[in-house]
């Protein structure tokens, strides 16, 4: 009893750390968890943003766009590796959050794509972000800067 | 089906209908020797980076023959680099993904080499001369944390040492003027004397890499 209590408050523990490093928002049945940017160089003017987007609704929904005051334009890409070559692509039509399922922007596939950065993404920073969904509307969230090796030391995700 | 038997030899006389019909069988398996011929080309062809015309061209100077500027204003060419095995990859520094994600993965794997880490260097070719000037190389490489040797060039150094490591890489423009780049983005590994040993793939394993990076400072 004593020994399942204890696990308990170490998993309730490591909930709240989990939630407080992930930093997740929530718009009607969409939630968006960690949204994360690589810190950027001075003369670097584009950046890229991850993140998990739930759906926890019977319906699919659509991310359609994003918009930010960081840059001067934000898109939605994607990341593809044909024959070893690595090419980039606006997403036009928007993304489907699937009904009860998720969409992962990662890494090597998915990302958002801020282009003509009005200052560099700085390690810690929390930045503004607007996603622009089918159906749950507006999800304002903050984009926390992380160092440029995050998610992908290791080669594989550490959130 | 017809089946093309090797031992028939085309009538040379008499029997018009047989000849006819056996002149027929070959130019069939003529055919489809013409049409599996072009299949294999056009099956080889696409391939013009990575591997196999990594491998195909180790011999006859893969990777040498270059001279580029690095993030410091120094010169680098393959001879310079020799002494030393290296890795060396190509990018630019408004990639906003598979090119910090490789960095920070070669970065990784040298930490792991420990005190061999330092026997070999990591070498960042920029295929974007227009936006990658030294100071920006040499500002973006600072963020992995370890030493990088950043390359840049004109435009006639940048299509030499692309062409030396038989490296893809192609501007395509993107809505307001702008352009992104696609481009191979294998790893070379080179010995200690500039030849070519082997390729590290995007989704290659820590393990496996770790293991090519271990072999390659080995190597005499």
């Amino acid at each position: 009893m004593k020994h399942q209590f204890l696990a308990l408050i170490i998993s309730a523990t490591a909930l709240i750390t989990h939630a407080a490093h992930a930093h997740d928002y929530k718009q009607g049945a969409i939630s968006i968890a960690h949204p994360w940017a690589r810190q950027t160089a001075p003369s670097q003017k584009v950046g890229g943003s991850f993140m998990t987007i739930s759906n926890s609704a019977k319906s699919g929904d659509k991310l359609l766009s994003a918009t930010s005051s960081i840059a001067e334009k934000v898109e939605i890409h994607t990341m593809t590796m044909e024959n070893g070559v690595m090419k980039m692509r606006p997403v036009s039509g928007g993304l489907d959050v699937p009904a009860g399922g998720r969409l992962e922007l990662k890494p090597g596939s998915y990302h958002i794509m801020f282009i003509g950065l009005k200052a560099p993404l700085k390690l810690g920073e929390m930045l503004p972000l607007t996603l622009h969904f089918q159906h749950a509307g507006k999800a304002q969230v903050k984009i926390k800067v992380e160092p440029i090796n995050y998610g992908s030391e290791g080669g594989h995700d550490h959130h | 089906m017809t089946i093309i038997d090797p031992n028939a030899k085309p009538d040379a006389e008499g029997q018009p209908g047989t000849t006819i019909g056996k002149t027929h069988r070959w130019i069939f398996g003529l055919v489809a020797l013409l049409l599996l011929a072009v299949g294999a080309l056009i099956i080889v062809q696409p391939n013009i980076s990575g591997d196999k015309a990594a491998q195909k061209d180790a011999t006859s100077g893969f990777g040498s023959g270059f001279t580029m500027t690095d993030q410091n204003g120094h010169t680098v060419t393959d001879q310079t680099l020799s002494g030393k095995p290296y890795a060396i990859f190509f990018g630019f520094t408004r990639c906003p993904d598979v090119c910090p994600t490789t960095l920070s993965h070669m970065a990784q794997l040298r930490k792991q080499l420990g005190a061999d880490g330092s026997k070999m260097n990591i070498v960042f070719v920029s295929v974007d001369p227009k936006y990658d000037t030294k100071e920006s190389i040499r500002d973006y490489l600072t963020l992995f944390n370890t030493p990088i040797i950043g390359l840049t060039g004109t435009d006639e150094q940048i299509a030499r040492i692309v062409k030396a490591f038989g490296v893809y890489y192609q501007k395509v423009p993107v809505d307001g003027g702008d352009y992104t780049i696609d481009h191979t983005a294998s790893i070379f590994l080179m010995d200690r004397h500039g030849k070519f040993v082997t390729t590290i793939d995007h989704q290659e394993t820590q393990e496996s890499a770790l293991g090519k990076m271990r072999d390659l400072i080995g190597r005499s």
